[in-house]
């Protein structure tokens, strides 16, 4: 083998390697009574931000304060809190910022509106275009030769 | 012409969020804080000092005081600490000093090393009254009114301009009301 393939080879396994760096579970073990409990833990630890790292959420984290949230979160699950109560919790304490999913409420109007807004601008700014377009082939005669549409 | 200007007023409001979005990024971290104006969590914790006798929050009501989480792992802490140590010395207003998530030896150590600008630290081990304070970044200050009411927080480092600026006119204004 050149010594390039060699090194090919070697960078290639280096970077397989590292992708199970991404996968190493950051969690404690919990014990949950019922399945269904595990699956709301697992979708409101989605759904809380860690506040300590702001971009990951509280499942994701392996930040101190995301452990006491999760154990927080995992108590109050088997206390047989609805999953209301726990973000009204999280709420309470940190703010509307703790959720990931924002309530709709005045000052977060902009926030869920914006992108219907901007996407409905590009539909007519797609539709004028278009309409020029058409109107541009229309006034240009395509099949004579020479005179080929630019 | 106007084809060729679309794209360029697009370029520009890009820019312009851009420039509104760097400009609001210092001020994303500090999470406005819910806890504003309403009454102070409950608590009830052991004196660090002194672990046999506790604190709650009702026997501070009645004065103003400060809330400071710290720990002696906490770096920033220990970089506001003469800030903390100068408004002791003022005595203007009671300290709490709230060590969580703290081994109590190391805590008493950091206190001995340098200084103790606290009327009391109590000892929030397992760090549940910090959450219930929604604290997330030590250190973390709150101003309390005498009826039990938290009127300000800071998050981070606390510094000279916040006590003048904040904290002192705040404390004054409690004690002409009264």
């Amino acid at each position: 083998m050149k010594p390039n393939t060699v090194l090919f080879v070697i960078l290639t396994l280096t970077l397989a390697i590292s992708a199970y760096a991404q996968v190493a579970p950051v969690q404690e073990p919990m014990v949950f009574e019922t399945q269904q409990q595990e699956d709301r833990f697992k979708q409101l630890t989605l759904e809380l931000r860690c506040l300590v790292c702001q971009n990951q959420n509280l499942a994701d984290s392996d930040a101190q304060l995301a452990h006491d949230l999760r154990a927080e979160v995992h108590e109050m699950l088997l206390a047989g809190k609805s999953d209301d109560e726990i973000k009204q919790f999280m709420v309470e304490r940190y703010g509307d910022f703790v959720l990931y999913r924002p309530p709709v409420q005045t000052n977060t109007y902009l926030l869920w509106i914006g992108p219907i807004i901007i996407l409905l601008i590009g539909a007519v700014i797609l539709r004028v275009n278009i309409k020029k377009r058409a109107a541009l082939l229309e006034s240009t005669p395509v099949d004579e030769p020479g005179n080929e549409a630019p | 012409m106007i084809s060729r200007i679309f794209p360029l007023l697009g370029f520009l409001l890009l820019v312009g969020l851009l420039v509104v979005g760097l400009k609001i990024a210092d001020s994303k971290t500090n999470v406005p804080s819910p806890l504003i104006d309403k009454p102070v969590p409950a608590f009830d914790l052991p004196v660090l000092a002194n672990p046999d006798q506790r604190m709650s929050r009702e026997s501070l009501l009645g004065k103003p005081y400060l809330v400071n989480f710290w720990g002696s792992w906490c770096v920033t802490c220990r970089a506001e600490h003469p800030v903390v140590t100068e408004l002791a010395k003022l005595n203007a207003v009671y300290i709490v000093g709230m060590n969580f998530r703290d081994e109590s030896a190391d805590a008493m150590a950091w206190l001995r090393k340098w200084g103790n600008p606290y009327d009391v630290s109590l000892t929030d081990f397992d760090g549940r009254v910090s959450i219930d304070f929604g604290v997330y970044a030590a250190p973390e200050t709150f101003l309390v009114d005498p009826s039990g009411t938290i009127v300000f927080k800071h998050l981070g480092q606390l510094t000279w301009e916040v006590v003048e600026n904040e904290i002192l006119p705040r404390v004054a204004n409690m004690e002409s009301g009264s």
